[in-house]
């Protein structure tokens, strides 16, 4: 079953702009989703049609089934929304914003109040419950918007940059929370910035540029779309000049380390065979940038090349 | 619809507003009771002393009944308008939007609360009144009925307020430029008898003058106006903008892009 199905959705807003120019996805009961795409190619504003802050021009939306046209309020009850901006009345209490959101879903206070301790600890702000909001850190607020779209206990999780903002122990904690939550079945969809927690935590990999879905594919498959890798190479023996290394494109950053880039379908133990011919003794080897970010940045400026 | 979902999703919203309501006493309790033990002082024993009585009761008594109603009416707007506009300026309105709640259910939420606020400090105004002047009620139904549904009325309108409202400036134009002036010529110091005939017939045209007879006929049995009309008028406010009010929400104006 879906948990989401978009048919060609379009958005223009009142002053002329065309955010969606007719997009389709379908994100599969229990798929970790990511939406990604440059800074307004329509992520946040598809959210928005998702999650009923944003009327549609024109196009369907089905959540699970649900039409929001003809069965909003069921559609509603399904999601669970973290947005990119804060939006909570950060005058009120940690518990307060969680209990009543749980309320607005119909829940009874007596529930909501046991789900609270459930998330607020698990999320690590049950000590905080009795804070005002406005008093939490960046991190915490974020971490109580999760609490909060998830005291209904929403079959589909939508996540709008999460961890914008977050130092890293918390976003790797958080990220470890989204996994457990969707391991237990919650699907998820997350439109990030930070390209290697997408790559880290999401199966599925849609990109949306200028209003139109460029790639939807299982993260697998379009990471083997990627042509060229370059790794930096920490070397035992400082190097004078990069060395001449047949079949591989070689620059040294400095005398201890070696950039080799290598193009699809090569053997690593081919580079590696290469570099013990010429005296090279490796000691560590990583990604000079993320994968999917080199993927990301090669599509979306292809496509900008193409239409300049 | 989901009936037990909008119920308690009703029941959250109004809970939230007493919270608010409490929490901010300051804003929302203290001006109303320093305001009105000014009234009752300057106007009612001051200056009433010299009036003298006005439709058969002393001038203090005259005032009361609309002093409350004042005080009902400017409570219960600007309760809807400051908590719903802060919700859409703080963008935590969103919280409702994506819910399953009916935009019936978000409006009688915001409403109830207004009323809550509205009788809270009526019920406080009337027990300064009770320093001053002594209050019987000659019809509780009609003085009930009439507090609450003028509550209501203002209620609704500061809701149309704070869905229209863009900026704070906005939520504060109707009740300085409107509200205070029709307050003030809607009879709650004087019996429009006293006008001549042309600004009787003018004050006619203004609906808190219907209110404030009401339930001025409720407490003390006295009115400038037919009691018949003011339900009839009263019924068609109410609604005319819970109506107003659901088609500004469900064409999402003020809360969707």
């Amino acid at each position: 079953m879906h948990a989401l199905t978009i048919k060609d959705l379009t958005k223009t807003y009142s002053n002329g702009v065309q955010a969606l120019k007719g997009i389709d996805l379908s994100v599969e009961s229990g798929d970790f989703y990511a939406l990604l795409g440059p800074n307004g190619a329509g992520k946040t504003t598809a959210i928005g049609i998702i999650s009923s802050l944003v009327n549609k021009t024109s196009g369907r939306v089905e959540i699970f089934g649900h039409d929001i046209d003809t069965d909003l309020e069921t559609a509603k009850s399904c999601i669970g929304l973290v947005p990119q901006e804060l939006n909570m009345n950060t005058f009120d209490s940690v518990l307060n914003i969680v209990v009543n959101q749980a309320g607005y879903y119909g829940i009874e206070r007596g529930l909501a109040l046991q789900r609270a301790e459930t998330y607020l600890g698990e999320l690590r702000l049950w000590d905080k419950r009795s804070e005002i909001a406005r008093n939490l850190s960046g991190g915490m607020k974020r971490r109580l918007m999760i609490a909060r779209a998830l005291i209904h206990e929403p079959r589909l999780l939508i996540l709008d940059e999460p961890t914008a903002g977050v130092d890293i122990e918390i976003r790797r904690s958080m990220w470890d929370f989204l996994r457990r939550t969707n391991e237990a079945g919650t699907t998820i969809i997350l439109t990030t910035h930070y390209l290697e927690e997408a790559e880290s935590l999401c199966r599925h990999v849609a990109i949306i540029d200028e209003g139109k879905i460029i790639e939807d594919a299982p993260m697998s498959t379009v990471l083997r779309k990627l042509q060229r890798e370059v790794f930096v190479l920490s070397v035992r023996d400082p190097l004078e000049s990069a060395p001449n290394l047949p079949g591989f494109e070689t620059n040294l950053r400095d005398s201890c380390e070696l950039e080799v880039a290598v193009t699809a379908g090569t053997n690593l133990n081919t580079l590696f065979g290469t570099l013990s011919d010429s005296g090279i003794t490796v000691l560590s080897l990583r990604n000079k940038a993320n994968r999917l970010e080199e993927l990301f940045m090669g599509l979306v400026e292809n496509k900008q090349s193409a239409t300049g | 619809m989901n009936f037990r979902v909008n119920w308690i999703g009703f029941k959250t919203i109004v809970r939230k507003e007493f919270i608010r309501v409490v929490r901010i006493w300051i804003q929302t309790i203290v001006p109303p009771a320093i305001t009105m033990t000014l009234y009752f002082i300057i106007f009612g024993n001051l200056i009433g002393r010299r009036i003298g009585e006005m439709d058969g009761f002393d001038y203090m008594q005259y005032i009361a009944p609309g002093l409350i109603m004042m005080s009902v009416i400017t409570n219960s707007y600007g309760n809807v308008v400051s908590s719903f506009f802060g919700a859409k300026f703080g963008k935590h309105v969103e919280e409702m939007v994506v819910a399953p709640l009916s935009n019936a259910t978000i409006i009688l939420g915001h409403v109830a609360g207004g009323v809550v606020r509205g009788l809270f400090v009526g019920a406080m105004v009337t027990a300064i009144a009770l320093f001053f002047t002594n209050l019987t009620v000659a019809h509780p139904l009609i003085t009930f009925s009439m507090v609450i549904l003028a509550s209501v009325v203002f209620a609704l309108l500061g809701f149309v307020n704070a869905v229209f409202a863009k900026k704070f400036d906005d939520i504060s134009i109707i009740p300085t430029f409107v509200l205070t002036p029709l307050t003030y010529l809607g009879g709650v110091f004087y019996s429009i008898s006293m006008l001549p005939e042309f600004w009787q017939n003018i004050s006619l045209g203004n609906p808190i003058l219907y209110m404030v007879n009401a339930f001025r006929y409720g407490i003390l049995g006295v009115s400038d106006i037919s009691i018949e009309y003011a339900y009839l008028l009263v019924g068609v406010f109410v609604v005319g903008l819970f109506s107003l009010n659901l088609f500004l929400l469900n064409r999402g104006i003020g809360i969707r892009e």
